[in-house]
């Protein structure tokens, strides 16, 4: 009976899901993956033979340069989000229920703008004779406007502040789950609180930090329009290569190539993950 | 402070905003035994163990383990370990890490450390599964490897947060017992907190019975059952009927108690407070009550009830009846075919030697 009632919901879900993945996942991808085996061709974009051109011309210097220097920008923004998300997320597992509700709400109201509005605000606090200047020209810190703009740091402030909630959220998660009589059993069983953080918290909120790491590094590498509004011509990202491809080079194997290399990326990443989630093994006690 | 105490308290205060949850604690537990802290929830004994653990700090009053002042000590450098309520077990680790852990912060060479781990699993009945994740394990494998994990650092005292909460019915019968040999085997004191008494006293050599952050009565389990102090003791400790009623008389350790209906009741004065004409509570045993008419003759004290239900629960089977005063009784009936099937609403009369039933005065 129970059977009977749940199997057309269940086929709609199972459709909806295969022809989501099929559709709109698989296909695209398989089509990046042609393309990138593909002729470049100037009026039909791509065409015969296939070759693997495009994958050789992601080691020419001049992109290796740009990939490392885009992977190099990822991983400060990584990093920092770490480093900012990290005690956030513990901090916020620790006030009141309720408090924690509105803090999370808060950390998630910027989506509700569009990312690119948020970036060319960010544009105006840090330009020449913007806010942040101005701020501090009048509090006398500084005599004249500092260069913030279109460096390599506005790029990194720019990521950071966009990808920083993909790495508190996950932490957060994991620090909601580590429950206190562990660190009291840890304390008891004579460790300090270093002892402890190093020994029982990191360990428990490592897939956390995974997470983290693999939901800021590669979007951050992908993000091209912070670069474009923040960055000048000298700190581009990959995924600055890749729109530029497609969109003003009309290199279309060159781009579909470089995108598959950041697939590939993520997908080591992902192994990494749940390598780590399967030692550690959370199916809780 | 006796020496030969491994655990001894005076006058533990611990306030929560106001409110006393431990409210002029001592006690003296002597080396070696196995101590209960019997409560209901909200009475006190979680706050009172996470002082003696070291992680939360008196109002006043001292804690000595082994003569040794603990009130500044943290939980770290207590010789105290703990079991919790949920076990703890790190679930990153192997169950030998965890059994190490503590070693491993006392610096415990790693041969040596191998060897005690080895055989703490020996004695609580795991060898070889140092390997193991703690997740693989039974419920009751891990209730032993939490207990492994404390017993190898040789603690003064053990502390237990009602582990045996998350067991099923069976399993918890069993590891009873098995808790009361380990104890007795590895020559440990324990301190162990609980809200079920069958627990307390199956395990225990004395038991503190806690109630609104006080101790009602520290006694061993059978004088606990057999002489409870208070009346509150009277009623949590076991299965107790309760007959209210007007003190009319005192007739040496005997009281006379007149029913709301005016029949007249007898049992043995338990305190001293007790004035005639005041209003007082008789406890007697379901197991005590007598169903039957020819044990009058021999100064019993009695009553006619109704018969409510015939509650069948093997060995522990009881009816259920309406005695004089609205008082509801449960009587025990005894499994050796010796007592007679009682139709619904027959009147019986069911006694008692006073002797054996206790009179306070009653709460108002």
């Amino acid at each position: 009976m129970r059977n009977l009632m749940q199997q057309p919901f269940r086929t709609a879900v199972l459709v909806l899901v295969w022809g989501w993945l099929l559709f709109l996942v698989l296909a695209p991808n398989l089509l990046v993956v042609g393309a990138s085996v593909m002729t470049r061709s100037p009026g039909t974009f791509i065409s015969l033979p296939l070759t693997l051109d495009a994958y050789r011309q992601l080691f020419d210097p001049l992109y290796l340069e740009v990939f490392l220097h885009s992977l190099y920008m990822a991983a400060v923004t990584t990093t920092v989000c770490l480093l900012i998300g990290y005690p956030f997320a513990w901090s916020l597992s620790k006030v009141g229920k309720q408090r924690q509700v509105l803090l999370i709400f808060l950390l998630i109201v910027p989506f509700w703008t569009n990312s690119l509005v948020r970036t060319y605000a960010l544009k105006l606090i840090l330009a020449t004779n913007g806010l942040l200047n101005s701020a501090l020209m009048s509090l006398g810190w500084i005599d004249e406007p500092v260069q913030m703009l279109y460096t390599e740091g506005a790029v990194v402030i720019g990521l950071v502040y966009l990808l920083l909630p993909f790495m508190i959220l996950p932490l957060y998660s994991v620090f909601e789950d580590l429950r206190e009589d562990l660190l009291r059993a840890s304390h008891d069983l004579g460790a300090g609180r270093f002892s402890t953080f190093i020994h029982v918290i990191v360990p428990m909120t490592l897939p956390g930090v995974l997470a983290g790491i693999m939901l800021v590094l590669l979007p951050a590498m992908g993000l091209f329009f912070v670069p474009d509004i923040l960055g000048g011509s000298r700190n581009l990202l990959v995924g600055n290569v890749i729109k530029n491809q497609f969109l003003d080079a009309r290199n279309w194997p060159f781009g579909a190539a470089a995108s598959i290399m950041l697939t590939l990326a993520m997908a080591f990443l992902m192994f990494a993950h749940r390598l780590s989630k399967r030692r550690i093994g959370e199916d809780g006690v | 402070m006796a020496s030969d105490s491994d655990l001894s308290c005076t006058g533990l205060v611990r306030r929560f905003s106001g409110h006393a949850a431990v409210d002029h604690v001592s006690l003296n537990v002597p080396a070696g035994t196995f101590f209960s802290i019997l409560g209901p929830s909200g009475c006190g004994k979680t706050t009172l163990l996470r002082m003696l653990a070291g992680f939360d700090k008196p109002d006043q009053g001292d804690i000595y383990i082994r003569g040794q002042r603990m009130n500044d000590v943290p939980p770290n450098r207590r010789p105290v370990n703990m079991v919790f309520q949920h076990l703890a077990l790190f679930p990153t680790m192997s169950v030998g890490d965890n059994i190490g852990y503590g070693l491993k912060r006392q610096k415990v060479p790693l041969a040596e450390r191998r060897k005690r781990i080895a055989e703490v699993l020996e004695q609580v009945g795991l060898p070889g599964l140092e390997g193991r994740n703690p997740q693989q394990l039974s419920g009751g494998q891990r209730q032993r490897v939490a207990l492994a994990r404390c017993l190898v650092l040789k603690p003064t005292l053990l502390l237990l947060d009602e582990p045996l909460g998350a067991l099923d019915l069976k399993l918890r019968e069993q590891m009873k017992v098995e808790l009361k040999h380990l104890q007795k085997a590895f020559g440990t004191t324990f301190v162990y907190i609980t809200h079920d008494q069958s627990e307390a006293m199956v395990m225990s050599d004395q038991v503190a019975v806690m109630k609104d952050g006080r101790f009602d009565q520290v006694a061993p389990p059978e004088a606990l059952y057999r002489e409870p102090a208070t009346p509150f003791v009277a009623g949590f400790v076991g299965d107790n009927n309760r007959i209210s009623g007007d003190l009319v008389a005192v007739q040496g350790e005997l009281a006379e108690i007149r029913l709301d209906d005016g029949s007249l009741v007898r049992g043995r004065i338990a305190s001293d407070d007790l004035e005639t004409g005041g209003r007082v509570d008789l406890f007697i045993r379901p197991e005590s009550l007598v169903l039957a008419g020819d044990a009058l003759n021999s100064g019993y004290s009695g009553m006619d009830a109704c018969i409510r239900s015939t509650l069948f629960d093997g060995a522990n089977s009881r009816v259920e009846a309406e005695g004089a005063g609205n008082n509801t009784l449960y009587a025990r009936l005894p499994q050796d075919g010796s007592a007679p099937r009682f139709n619904e609403n027959a009147t019986v009369r069911l006694a008692w030697d006073p002797a054996l039933a206790r009179v306070f005065g009653a709460r108002i």
